[in-house]
């Protein structure tokens, strides 16, 4: 055992990773317990109607089913993060096709299926609002006529149709336009895009003779989960025990339940295991999306290029739940301002109920609706002032120590050090010069950029941390891994913290009954939040061995020190030590008792200062460990067909340290990618209500034809003080800004400002005809 | 309940025997006769390419395929790509780049990785994409999935995935 070499910051191979390359790695899907029956899901044919009467006598009755579950069930035991205003499954209304009105568990798939189908409900159809436009209008009918008996956990104001408005105002917008001598305003749209993780929502459980239920399940956290479960079939959380199976991706679409409230009512009425896997079709209707957005946004400038004001108006199509879309709708107000020092920053933000299938969390966290807005008006600004659209996100980059925000003082950021990597490394100047030359096809190649800001401290994590009696370590967080890496990276810095090897630490799998809180795999916060628990953890472990080995060695505890390969010793005493395996003998044999390291704690940061901005209807408390990223994408556009393709990405990540590169490269590969699908053709396509393309046949993400061959991860490690080892987030940031820069790209080469997404060739086409026929 | 068809078939060697209904795929009986869950459904209509598998040395859709046809051939799934627990050549590429972040879609691309990499001649890139287009991956962007690719088959051609800065040992 060498234990020299810290593994912070090493590319060390996923821990699960010869399990998921040998086809053993078990998702919910792949788990059969016996006994077990198969679930089946009856989904609304209306996007707004009464449910007059549910009849499940028939489905009853066909042989094999064992049990029916309805609203018929339950009482309004109403969930959600933000608004109590959604039940388990649907009950006295509908109010999204799609939605889940009926189940069945029956004791195979196709008896299940034909069951559900002889439910048969009885609708009063409602009058329904299919946008943003139709439900904020005089007099439209209410997605929720019971908004204002329904629990909000935090403070906002609202409206009808409107479950939130968060504002902002900093400096004096008013006065500040007469200030400016460029301005520009413009409208934005942007689409609902799928998560369309390859992984279809399943879920299983079972029941024991107390009546307590286990649920294996994809998820992002499984304390969300286990408190929508007890919340909305109205059990003790004591009785709802959650556990995680690997995930097959998740990026947002997995942060709250998903159908795991429909299996566990269906397990408690047949007393038996039940397991339900939607299709893909379900998948895409049932779950949940990225909020379509419009945006309108007037930014203004000094001739020197300084940004003075932003007026922003944002409404988020929220569909018929509230889900996370407050969450969603307030970092969509804080990040529209971007990465910039402008002192007057004017947002009205605004969650909007509709009857579609609800919006929620997604990779990004409403900072790409904000993105592709507030970039292309950097970059028409620039334009304007005849400056470089680097040089002028240069001049205006929050720095390190500034106050922006709302007063929220930066510890750190390497926004401009971003930006600076990405010009060297693309070689900006000649590709930017050159862009707009037509190719021996006819083509042109152009370059954008974007910059975005991103947050990775928010809300709370723990982490539990056991010496065992070898020697060796349990780590237990509860912090789920959807596939991006972070049991990897949490050991790592486990196994520095504690200095062992990777293999000396065992990671428990994400359980509410043994594993401390954490609050989710979201918002790019694990590495940073559950990273600090642990090392905090590990640090409380390493304390309690010192104070066993006091005892052993019969020294004072401060005269010890850890010391790599699993030993303390008495400092300046290279002789005098112990292993962590005689330390973890005594402690279990005959004095002290097993070490058990622990930490749990809420995001310490800065609060918004009172004084300096006003900022009302936020529904989180503190954010930080901020992060920024600049990003460069050459694109080769065929003015011919309205083609734009991706040629290479550059994108420059504030990281603060990267405990394991590989992974990190990995993050920014899949984010670069994703948003290459968002800002070229991933579009949810409502007809009338009805989702006009849900399978992965009509709603196309990138295939290996459709990306870049070349991506560049760009990482500036500057460390944070505040991070574990001096990390901060990736997860989200790398989605954020490539609409952004492609558009910039395509508007430098074809003289088009695209601002709605995606920008697909028939948007490019028609652009380009309007240009000819105007010139 | 339509009646069941008896069907005897090889997979990674073995031979099963199993009563299928006419309608079940191939990915079905893989997962739900035989227990072989390593070969995933992600999308059940022949789009993601999660499901493929080998028959008779051809890469196919588990789940555009009638297990009721499948009687007599040979079947391979992921399952079976190991010899006596050493990795075969296409895994431990995956291995080493660090090609599967969910890993649901891995045992898919995996196989169809397989397929390509019987080839004599070296890939190219474009090769290897075109090899691997109908197979989705919503994690990782590809890049790290070519790189193994082209570790096994390719030439000696930059790799797609720049080597990130500061990434050294602390």
């Amino acid at each position: 055992m060498t234990g020299s070499v810290s593994p912070v910051g090493q590319d060390i191979p996923r821990l699960e990773a010869r399990e998921k390359i040998t086809g053993r790695a078990q998702y919910s899907d792949d788990i059969s317990l016996p006994g077990m029956l198969h679930g089946a899901v009856q989904q609304s044919p209306y996007a707004h109607a009464k449910i007059i009467s549910c009849d499940v006598s028939a489905a009853l009755a066909l042989p094999g089913v064992v049990a029916v579950f309805t609203g018929d069930d339950i009482g309004y035991h109403y969930i959600g993060p933000f608004v109590k205003d959604e039940t388990a499954i649907a009950k006295g209304k509908v109010r999204y096709i799609g939605e889940p009105v009926a189940a069945v568990a029956a004791v195979d798939q196709p008896t299940a299926r034909r069951a559900v189908a002889l439910i048969d409900i009885e609708y009063e159809e409602l009058p329904a609002v299919l946008s943003i436009d139709e439900a904020i209008a005089d007099g439209a009918p209410l997605v929720h006529d019971n908004f204002a008996e329904l629990v909000r956990v935090f403070e906002a104001d609202h409206g009808p149709n409107v479950m939130s408005i968060m504002q902002v105002e900093d400096g004096e917008i008013e006065s500040a336009w007469a200030d400016c001598d460029v301005i520009v305003e413009g409208e934005f749209e942007t689409q609902a895009q799928c998560h369309a993780y390859l992984e279809p929502c399943s879920a299983i459980a079972d029941i024991d003779a107390n009546g307590k239920v286990t649920v294996w399940s994809g998820n992002q956290s499984v304390f969300h989960l286990q408190a929508n479960i007890a919340q909305s079939l109205d059990m003790p959380m004591s009785k709802v025990r959650c556990v995680t199976p690997r995930v097959g991706g998740a990026f947002g679409g997995k942060m709250e339940q998903t159908i795991q409230p429909i299996v566990v009512a269906l397990t408690r009425k047949a007393k038996r295991p039940v397991k339900l896997t939607l299709s893909r079709e379900q998948d895409f209707e049932m779950i949940r999306s990225r909020h379509p957005a419009q945006v309108w946004m007037k930014t203004g400038a000094a001739k020197d290029g300084t940004l003075i004001a932003r007026q922003v108006r944002i409404l988020l199509d929220s569909g018929a739940y509230a889900d996370d879309s407050p969450g969603v709708n307030g970092i969509c107000a804080l990040f529209c301002r971007g990465p910039y020092h402008i002192e007057n920053v004017s947002v009205d933000a605004r969650a909007v109920y509709t009857n579609k299938l609800r919006a929620g969390a997604f990779r990004g966290f409403g900072g790409p609706q904000v993105a592709i807005a507030g970039e292309t008006q950097i970059d028409e600004i620039a334009g304007k002032l005849g400056l470089d659209p680097i040089e002028i996100r240069l001049k205006n980059a929050v720095r390190a120590d500034e106050e922006w925000l709302g007063g929220l003082k930066l510890s750190q950021s390497a926004m401009s050090e971003c930006l600076i990597r990405v010009r060297d490394d693309c070689d900006w100047d000649r590709r930017r010069a050159n862009a707009g030359e037509e190719n021996a096809d006819g083509k042109k190649r152009s370059i954008g950029i974007a910059c975005l800001p991103h947050i990775s401290g928010l809300l709370t994590s723990g982490a539990i941390i056991r010496i065992l009696e070898d020697g060796t370590a349990v780590l237990n967080t509860g912090a789920v891994d959807n596939g991006q890496g972070s049991d990897t990276v949490l050991v790592q810095m486990c196994a520095a913290s504690l200095g062992l090897e990777i293999d000396q630490i065992s990671l428990a799998t994400p359980d509410t009954d043994s594993s401390p809180y954490n609050w989710g795999t979201t918002a790019s916060r694990v590495t940073y939040m559950t990273g600090r628990a642990v090392v905090k953890a590990a640090n409380s472990a390493i304390d309690q061995m010192k104070q066993r080995a006091a005892m052993m060695m019969e020294c004072a505890a401060e005269d010890l020190e850890m010391r790599p390969g699993g030993y303390i010793g008495i400092k300046g005493v290279p002789d005098a030590q112990v292993s962590y395996r005689d330390i973890s003998g005594f402690s279990h044999w005959v004095a002290g008792g097993p070490v058990i390291g622990s930490d749990s704690f809420a995001y310490d940061g800065e609060n918004f200062d009172p004084k300096r901005g006003f900022i009302k209807g936020f529904p989180f408390g503190k954010i930080g460990a901020w992060v920024f990223a600049a990003q460069a994408v050459e694109i080769e556009i065929d003015e011919a067909t309205g083609k734009i393709t991706p040629l290479e990405v550059w994108s420059a990540h504030d990281i603060g340290k990267a405990i394991n590169p590989s992974s990190v490269a990995g993050q920014v590969e899949g984010g670069v990618v994703q948003g290459i699908g968002y800002a070229l053709y991933e579009e949810m396509v409502w007809d009338t209500g009805r989702l006009a393309n849900p399978s992965l046949m009509d709603y196309k993400i990138p295939g290996t034809l459709e990306s870049p061959p070349k991506i560049n991860t760009i990482l500036i490690e500057e460390p944070d003080e505040t991070g574990p080892f001096g990390a901060k987030g990736i997860g989200e940031p790398p989605i954020v800004g490539i609409a952004p820069a492609i558009a910039n790209a395509l508007a430098h080469a074809s003289g088009i400002r695209l601002r709605r997404l995606p920008m697909a060739p028939e948007s490019v086409l028609r652009a380009l005809r309007e240009k000819t026929d105007v010139g | 309940m339509s009646e069941k068809i008896p069907i005897s078939l090889s997979v990674n060697g073995q031979t099963h025997q199993a009563f299928v209904r006419a309608e079940d795929t191939l990915l079905q009986v893989l997962r739900e006769e035989f227990w072989l869950t390593g070969t995933k459904r992600g999308c059940n209509q022949g789009v993601c390419g999660a499901c493929t598998v080998m028959v008779d040395g051809k890469i196919v859709r588990g789940c555009l395929t009638l297990a009721a046809n499948c009687g007599g051939r040979e079947i391979g799934t992921i399952e079976g790509l190991e010899t006596d627990g050493a990795l075969s050549p296409v895994q431990q590429a995956f291995l080493d780049s660090g090609a599967a972040q969910c890993g649901f879609c891995t045992p898919g691309m995996i196989m169809a990785a397989t397929a390509l990499a019987t080839a004599n001649e070296p890939l190219s890139d474009n090769q290897i994409r075109e090899g691997l287009s109908g197979n989705l991956c919503r994690c990782s962007g590809y890049i790290k999935i070519i790189d193994a690719v082209r570790a096994v088959r390719g030439g000696s051609v930059p790799r797609g995935s720049s080597v990130p800065s500061g990434g050294g040992g602390a």
